[in-house]
């Protein structure tokens, strides 16, 4: 005889039980600490923080923790948690060419005013696995120290804007929208599609950038520059009424020039696609900065031909905490609606089987 | 002498530098057929745009039964779209759904206006495929089966099922085999006179114009150049723009 | 003029709020619901904020529900009819941590009962709320995915496409072909889903005694229908809105008229049906083990 599916409760308990048991893994192997994978899994922490956007790598690197490694669990979790905290405001705006700078590299100039920093990277480097670091223990050396880059970096972008070449960004007082306060609706300004890009996730935004680069909204692009490193966030409380530092955070900002043809009212000029991201993540922020600028394609009056340029598309699909939410609910009882749907199927079936059978005679 | 249905006055616009409309006037009488012709780009697609409320002008006035299609609301000017006026666009995959069945294309404009009854949506959609001679089997079929004057005519069905007073036409015939253009010429002909329908329609086939127009207008760089009777206006054109689209239809 | 302040009920999880959610959050979320209860079936964004649960698995019925629950009232929540579905105890014990509230199973003695794909068989009345989980608000986004179009539809009240969609299914099948989420008009006005909720559950909705709530968590919405308000499936006069249930009896209880479940019982065809509701199936079968006994 059937009966119900019941004890779900006890179930549920025993699962998570035994999901803390996989989380731990061997008990031979020595428990892996925070500090360590906040440490040592440091471009993991950095793109936890993006997705869940909250700066915080005790906390992302927590989450990872907690997560098993799942960066898209974990940067849930962050947002999650980040919900609850209360607001005290908005810090002042970033000016980012005070950051202190640990790489900054320009595509479209040799030399330019600051120099080409390279900084910590993977480019270059012979993707060969090192079974040294097989061997726990060893040490690594100190890496060679030249003199730190010159305090004044002037942007790529301000550069050819001076020569009216580039085209500035509109300026406003306007209060930008908060897409954490208020639900995205369309067409969505700039400040908008930038904050639900900066926290996108990082495949959908490789792909749909990659995408432009393929003939899906014929962009032509030219890294003028990204920078890599810290800067300080400035608050001012309302009691004081000038600005405080709360603190550095690392970001990374790219900024891509394009083509524009010109219109009817802009002379022909370069256009900017922008990204920033929290941490060290050039391949978010650059591609970030190629889906704003095929997103831009609305205001600067150019044909909506491609995904990457469809900004219902492009801002309801980005955010993988909504999407894995959503796929995977998939896992939940739909048996209510599949009856319904077995039902309706079945006579369906019958109607087309008594037509047939009415045909036949 | 009865009032026009539409009456423009004073229209203007332009793009930029490039005028779209200048003073031009125009009316359109119950049962009446005008065609609007001239060469593209001269402001005969902006100015059926203007007249159906689609765009808007920088000066002047649309009137429909007396009331200002310019200042109507979205909602009225739809419900005027789908009730007592249609628009056939020169491209029927930009008026019908190529998703849905033909019965189901020409029901939509029934189902918007409230029918109800699926076996009358059904009867008065075999009854229009029968009058666009669209064999009564297509019924179910998909748009995209069709060829290019099935679907012109799928969309001359669908948009005449509600009983329109004011038809408005774009190059109906426009991308279509000259033997086919005929065809469908013949059926708006026959059409219009049978529902005693008024037609504005656009072309820059001038044999075309003949056939079907009791009025012509001429456009040239967005002004209207001449108008008067068919006849009057094809065998005695006055202005030299007019003289000229003459004589090179007759000397094609 | 005296003010009289009432202090937020203590929540039983350290360092949250009763119910979770902040009172301003709250706040905002009530404003919604109020603007939502004025206009019958239409679309409110609201500003959904991250839940500890994850999005497509009741966020919007949640933070609706922790927006009207107070500290006396008692909550049912049901996942495909029944309460011991492993999402409803994830809900209810949630809301158990965060809110202490008293939680029931049975249908009569709820103040507020959540519901994710069914309307409980028991008739609803006026001092009980129902919360839907909705899991994508718009009616139209199987024929206009556009947010900004479907907008202007409603806006316009420009429903003839739905109408299509139901002409084509009779037109290919015989039949309508939507069996759960099947769209109804609400007040005569606004086109409306309701949730994925079997279409035998449509005719509940109608003129209900309760106050109904839907919250889209995910896609950031709500909607509510007042108590008494008509609420019409979408159909064609010859051929009218059916309620689609299995042909069968109830194997536990013997219910002719309450939506079943199909269970598979061997791998050589064999199956019986039992009540989705699972409250009111065991109610049935206490009653009559009762008047067995009498």
């Amino acid at each position: 005889m059937y009966v119900a599916v019941k004890g779900g409760e006890r179930a549920i308990s025993a699962a998570h039980a035994w999901l803390d048991e996989t989380r731990r893994g061997d008990p031979a192997v020595p428990e892996l600490t925070v500090a360590q994978i906040e440490q040592q899994m440091g471009l993991a922490v950095d793109r936890v923080m993006a997705e869940g956007s909250c700066h915080d790598r005790f906390l992302a690197a927590l989450a990872i923790k907690q997560a098993k490694g799942d960066l898209i669990e974990a940067a849930f979790l962050l947002r999650a948690y980040r919900t609850t905290l209360p607001r005290f405001g908005a810090s002042e705006p970033l000016e980012t060419t005070a950051m202190r700078l640990r790489r900054r590299i320009s595509a479209t100039y040799k030399d330019l005013p600051g120099g080409q920093v390279l900084g910590p990277t993977f480019d270059y480097t012979h993707r060969l696995l090192d079974f040294a670091l097989a061997a726990e223990g060893s040490e690594c050396p100190a890496a060679p120290e030249a003199a730190s880059p010159v305090a004044d970096v002037p942007r790529v972008t301000e550069l050819l804007a001076r020569e009216g070449l580039m085209q500035r960004e509109a300026t406003s007082e306007a209060e930008p929208g908060d897409l954490t306060r208020q639900p995205l609706t369309f067409p969505a300004e700039r400040p908008v599609r930038l904050q639900n890009l900066a926290r996108g996730d990082e495949g959908f935004l490789l792909a749909l950038g990659y995408s432009t680069q393929r003939g899906y909204g014929n962009a032509h692009p030219f890294v003028g520059e990204i920078r890599v490193g810290h800067i300080a966030v400035e608050f001012t409380p309302p009691e004081l009424g000038f600005p405080i530092e709360l603190g550095e955070i690392g970001i990374t900002e790219c900024q891509m020039v394009n083509q524009f043809k010109g219109s009817r009212t802009e002379p022909a000029q370069f256009t900017r696609g922008y990204g920033l991201v929290f941490g060290h993540g050039e391949r978010r922020a650059m591609s970030m900065a190629l889906v704003d600028r095929g997103l831009r394609a609305r205001e600067l009056d150019e044909d909506i031909t491609a995904p990457a340029q469809d900004e219902e598309f492009v801002l309801y699909h980005s955010d993988n905490i909504e999407a894995t939410g959503f796929v995977e609910h998939l896992k939940l009882p739909h048996y209510v609606d599949f009856q319904s749907e077995l039902e309706n199927l079945r006579t369906i079936r019958r109607t087309a089987e008594q037509a047939r059978q009415e045909a036949a005679e | 002498m009865t009032t026009p249905l539409l009456k423009a006055t004073g229209l203007n616009l332009r793009f930029g530098a490039i005028p779209a409309l200048v003073d031009v006037a125009i009316d359109v009488a119950a049962g009446e057929v005008v065609a609007i012709v001239g060469e593209s780009g001269s402001g005969k697609t902006t100015l059926l745009r203007v007249l159906s409320g689609m765009m808007a002008p920088d000066a002047g006035d649309v009137l429909w039964l007396g009331q200002d299609v310019l200042a109507m609301g979205e909602a009225a000017r739809r419900r005027l779209m789908r009730t007592e006026w249609g628009y056939v666009h020169q491209n029927p995959r930009d008026g019908l759904r190529l998703g849905v069945s033909a019965g189901g294309n020409v029901g939509e404009r029934l189902m918007a206006v409230g029918a109800r009854h699926y076996g009358n949506i059904r009867a008065e959609a075999l009854s229009w495929l029968a009058k666009v001679e669209i064999d009564a089997s297509r019924i179910d079929d998909l748009p995209r089966t069709f060829s290019g004057g099935m679907q012109q005519r799928l969309q001359i069905a669908r948009t005449l099922v509600t009983h329109p007073k004011l038809v408005f036409m774009d190059e109906p015939t426009g991308g279509l085999d000259v033997s086919v253009q005929a065809r469908l010429l013949d059926l708006i002909r026959s059409l219009s006179r049978e529902l005693g329908l008024s037609v504005l329609i656009v072309t820059h086939d001038i044999a075309a114009a003949r056939l079907l127009a009791d009025r012509i207008l001429v456009m040239r760089r967005g002004q209207v150049v001449e108008q008067g009777l068919t006849d009057r206006v094809l065998d005695d054109p006055q202005h030299p723009y007019t003289q000229l689209l003459v004589s090179s239809v007759l000397a094609a | 003029m005296t003010i009289t302040v009432v202090p937020p009920a203590p929540s039983t999880l350290e360092g949250y709020n009763f119910a979770y959610l902040d009172e301003a959050t709250k706040r905002m979320i009530r404003r919604a619901l109020l603007k939502a209860v004025a206009i019958p079936g239409h679309q409110i964004p609201f500003g959904a904020r991250e839940m500890p649960l994850p999005y497509g698995w009741g966020t919007g019925g949640i933070q609706v529900t922790a927006s009207i629950l107070g500290p006396t009232d008692t909550l049912k929540v049901i996942d495909q009819g029944a309460d011991d579905t492993t999402n409803a105890i994830s809900i209810r014990r949630f809301f158990t941590r965060v809110a202490g509230v008293a939680t029931t199973e049975h249908t009569a003695e709820a103040t507020v009962v959540q519901t994710r794909h069914r309307i409980p068989e028991r008739t609803l009345r006026e001092d009980q709320i129902i919360v839907y989980q909705v899991p994508q608000p718009e009616p139209l986004f199987r024929l206009e995915p556009r947010r900004m179009e479907t907008k202007r539809l409603h806006a316009l009240a420009d429903y003839g496409l739905m109408h299509v969609r139901l002409y084509e299914d009779i037109a290919r099948l015989g039949h309508i072909a939507k069996a759960y989420d099947y769209p109804v008009m609400v007040n005569r006005r606004y086109l409306m889903s309701p949730s994925p909720i079997p279409a035998f559950d449509n005719p509940k909705m109608h003129r209900m005694p309760a106050l109904q709530l839907f919250g889209a968590g995910r896609e950031k919405r709500i909607y509510a229908i007042p108590p008494y308000t008509e609420v019409r499936s979408l159909d064609f006069e010859d051929h009218p809105f059916r309620p689609i249930r299995a042909p069968h009896a109830c194997a536990l209880c013997g219910s002719r008229d309450t939506y079943l479940d199909e269970v598979i019982t061997d791998d050589a065809g064999g199956r019986l049906f039992v009540c989705s509701d699972t409250d009111f199936c065991a109610e049935r079968q206490a009653d009559s083990a009762k008047e067995a006994a009498e």
